[in-house]
Parts: structure tokens; sequence; C-alpha cells
């Protein structure tokens, strides 16, 4: 759901207090931490939705990526996973299930981890996720809040996946269609891994909220200002001529109403500007470190297979979460 | 002719699509698309834009009524804005300098023409650039000024996507808008008068 209606309901639920808590919900972050001793702290999280692409195998890796995303920008490695499906199996062959559950595991596999169970449920509609469980050092936590001014914010992965999914319900645009699948398998383990030789000052991942979204989470817990210069943008293939076409999902202009502390200079193309809120589905990450190691990163990214890194934009200033595009 | 679009209740991108498929099937006239919620109108009106329609939206009790017009003779630019310059001249730049002979002197003979065509009137519509033409209208290109006293007069600059991804120019884009073959044709076939440089 998007992110104001969210903040509504959470604003009334009891703050939980707990001395082995280390992230909780107070930073938006990707997952809650909880110390377990002095060198191992769990790292949890959860996601699920409905299917984004017609194949089911495709669907199942994409939601498994998107999942364990969540471990990598807190700076964790993945260990266990559940599967967590709602499926029509009154309408819908069981081979379908078995796909995308094939699908889900070839991920977590790769990403080293493993499946211990799941739990399913009939629905109309097929829904699909993982819980991830991972662990981290206490002291080598990647939160929302370290960001400082001088730093700069590398993005791992290119825009476009909300609009060019809609593209694709569309019938249109197959080249661009095809270029956000291959990104939306694609595990942020090696972008984590690069980025843990660094001084990672926050870490998050780039999904549902749109990067303004996320990256207004983490000027926010930072109580920091950023600067994004949009013609540095990685972009998918086409995916400007989609969002030029008006095919723009729902949860853009809901994370476009939600942020207020954003302002787009008026010179920015508004399809570009639309791309900044787009819903993403497992975006890439998004790395706050100082300027000085922001070339070495780049290159060890970049050499890694990460090849849409970039630097897009910089903490500017302390401040309340305001973020400028120009 | 006129045909009525009714959206109402569609996900998107339904209205657009519905759209779209009632554009293609009109060769000029009066799209009507009625739709129910203003993500669907702003992504209607986007597409209209997107398409040089011409486009004008009414609201009633909550519905919002989406007036697109689509010309043959102009493909709808004529419409397009208040600001369009008179001129249905159509200038298609197939590279970044100009003539054949030297580079040097074609670069300064590009800069020379862009400088000139400002003081002609009427002004072009549109000026489109393809292949390495799409050197002028981004980042490092010696005549950004021109265009973008050009555009700022009305004169519409579309650059070739499929260039711009070629020569990785994609994020540099310093003027205008990026457009596709379609819209190239289309404004090539809707032209009083298309010259090729």
């Amino acid at each position: 759901m998007g992110p104001g209606a969210l903040a509504h309901v959470l604003r009334q639920l009891p703050r939980p207090t707990n001395s082995q808590l280390l992230v909780g919900i107070d930073t938006a972050d990707d997952a809650g931490v909880y110390q377990l001793d002095a060198t191992t702290a769990l790292v949890q999280t959860v996601d699920f939705f409905t299917p984004i692409v017609d194949d089911p195998y495709l669907f199942g890796q994409i939601a498994a990526a998107n999942s364990l995303s969540d471990v990598y920008a807190m700076g964790g490695k993945p260990l266990t996973a559940m599967n967590i499906v709602a499926f029509p199996i009154c309408s819908m062959d069981a081979e379908v299930l078995l796909a995308i559950l094939q699908g889900g595991q070839s991920k977590v596999t790769e990403a080293g981890a493993v499946i211990v169970g799941g739990h399913t449920i009939e629905d109309a509609e097929p829904k699909y996720g993982l819980s991830v469980t991972g662990v981290v050092h206490p002291e080598k936590i990647w939160t929302n809040a370290g960001a400082e001014p001088g730093d700069k914010l590398i993005l791992t992965k290119a825009l476009g996946t909300g609009v060019l999914a809609t593209a694709a319900r569309a019938g249109m645009f197959p080249e661009g269609v095809a270029a956000a699948e291959e990104s939306m398998v694609a595990l942020n383990k090696t972008a984590a891994e690069i980025a843990g030789r660094f001084t990672v000052h926050a870490c998050t991942d780039v999904t549902g909220f749109g990067l303004l979204g996320h990256l207004s989470e983490m000027a926010v817990a930072s109580g920091v200002r950023m600067e994004i210069d949009s013609q540095k943008l990685p972009l998918l293939p086409e995916a400007l001529e989609a969002a030029t076409m008006g095919l723009i999902p729902a949860g853009a202009y809901a994370n476009r109403d939600y942020l207020t502390a954003v302002t787009i200079r008026p010179g920015v193309a508004t399809s570009l500007g639309d791309l900044c809120f787009d819903p993403q589905t497992s975006g890439g990450l998004i790395i706050c470190l100082p300027e000085i190691e922001t070339g070495p990163a780049l290159e060890a990214l970049k050499a890694a297979g990460v090849s849409s890194s970039v630097v897009i934009g910089s903490v500017v200033a302390k401040g309340g979460g305001e973020i400028y595009v120009y | 002719m006129s045909i009525e679009v009714d959206a109402r209740g569609l996900a998107c991108p339904q209205p657009v699509i519905a759209t779209k498929k009632a554009l293609d099937e009109l060769p000029d006239g009066v799209i009507t698309t009625i739709v129910d919620n203003t993500i669907a109108k702003e992504n209607v009106l986007k597409f209209a834009v997107a398409n040089n329609c011409g486009a004008s939206v009414e609201e009633k009790n909550g519905q919002y009524y989406i007036k697109i017009t689509k010309s043959a003779a102009s493909n709808g630019s004529a419409e397009r804005s208040e600001t369009a310059p008179a001129g249905q001249a159509v200038y298609l730049i197939t590279k970044n300098t100009l003539g054949h002979g030297n580079e040097e002197l074609g670069g300064v003979l590009m800069k020379s023409f862009l400088h000139t065509l400002l003081e002609i009137k009427p002004l072009p519509r549109a000026l489109l650039f393809i292949n390495s033409g799409v050197y002028l209208t981004t980042d490092n290109s010696p005549v950004l000024d021109h265009l973008k006293s050009l555009a700022g007069q009305g004169v519409q600059i579309l650059s070739c996507g499929t260039c711009l991804d070629y020569f990785s120019l994609k994020n540099h884009l310093a003027v205008g808008e990026i457009t596709n073959m379609y819209t190239i044709l289309a404004e090539l076939n809707g032209a009083a008068t298309a010259i090729t440089l």
C-alpha cells in the first residue's frame, strides 16, 4: 500500500521497546534487526505481492530477489527463507504453483540461503513472496540513518520497472519490458558484497515507494538534505518513452502525493520526474558513502558486473529530509 | 468524427490503451475519454500530449471528460498549444554537422544554420534529431543555446530515443523531448514542408 496510508496506521500502534532491538520501525528501514550476542544480530524481513509478470517461474524469481534484497540492504547475509503463498488451487494448474516455487528456490539457492518451510492459503489471485532471515554484525548494520553531509549516493540498478510492468499489461515496449525483467531477477548480493568493502554510511533498496520515497526515508532518518541530478539517473530502455505515453502505475502518483519534502526543478522533464516516483520491484541499492570512496566503489561495482551503478546525487547539508531534484 | 471512450472503472493502463485504440481507429476528429479518477486522467492527458493531440478536461461530478482532438493534416499539432509557431515546416536533422566535405566546416555551418533559423519567420514547427544529430540536443552540444531559444519560442525539439541509446546519451538530453520513429514519421507526414539535412 502507499506510504501515506501505511504511515497513518502504523502511527496508532505502540512503539515496541526492547534492549535487543537494534532496528525497529522508527527509521522506516528495510528489515528489523535483533541482537543475539556481541557479534551476531538477526535481520528479518517479509515481502509478498501479486504477479507482475506472466511467466510463473520468472515471477517466483523476482519475488525472491525482492525479498532477499531487504537483508542485503541492511548489510546482512541471508540464511533461511520461508515461502508465503496465496494460490487459487481450484481454478489454476498446480504446475503454475510449482513453477513459482521453483523460481523462488533458484534465487534463494543463488543467495546461499535455504528454504526451510512456508505457508499456503487459497485465494482468488496468486500472491508470492518470502520471509527471509539473515545475520549481520551488530556494529556493521547499514540503516537509513547514517547519511552525512558530503556523502555521495550510488544507485545500483536502472529505474522504470513499475512503468514497464504497466507497459507489459498494455502489450507495449517489449524491449523495455524484457530489460526490466532481467533487472528484477538480479540479486543485490554482489552490490552489497562490494559495498561491504567500503565505508557505507547508509543503505536501502529501491522498491514500492520509488527512488524518491526511499531516498526520502534515508534523508529523514539521517536528518539531512539531498540533491539528485536527474540527468544522471540510470533508466531502463524505453522507460522514458513509456512514462511519456502515460503508462504510469497508480503507485507513482501515491508516492508523489505523499512526498511533500521533495522539490523537482521545473525544467526537469515530467516523464523523468514521474520515473523518480515510479514504484520499483526488486530495485537496486542506494549506497550512501563518503565522496572520497565513490570512485573506487563505482569501479569495483562495475568490475563485478553491477553495470548500471552510477552516482545520482549527494547529501548536501544537515536538514529535515528535503530532496531537490535538478 | 467523434468517438467516446468510457474508461470509468478501468484500472491503469486500460484507460490509456482504450484511448490509444480509439486514436488509432480515428483518422481525425475528437475522442472523449471518460475516466473516474485523477490518475487515469493524468495518464490519458500524458498520452494525448505524447501523440501531439490537443486535449482539454472537464470535470462533472467527479468524472473527468477528456476531449482529445486529432487532426489528420497536422497530426493534431495545430491545436497542440497556444504558443505553437505559425510555420508548418519540419526539419529532419540526420547528423551533427551540415553538409559533406569537411567535418570542422560542417560544425561551423550547423551552428550558423541554427542561429540563422532563429531569425527566419515563420519558425519551423519541429526539429527532429536522428543518428549523430542527437549530439546537438545533449550536454556538450555547441548549439544548445540556439535550440533552447527555438524551444522557448514553441518549436518542438525531438530527439530519437534509439539514437540517444546508441550513443549512450539518453541521460544527457539537454533540450526538448525524446521521441520514437512513430512520432518522427507522423511529424514528417503531417508537415507542410519537410526538409532533411
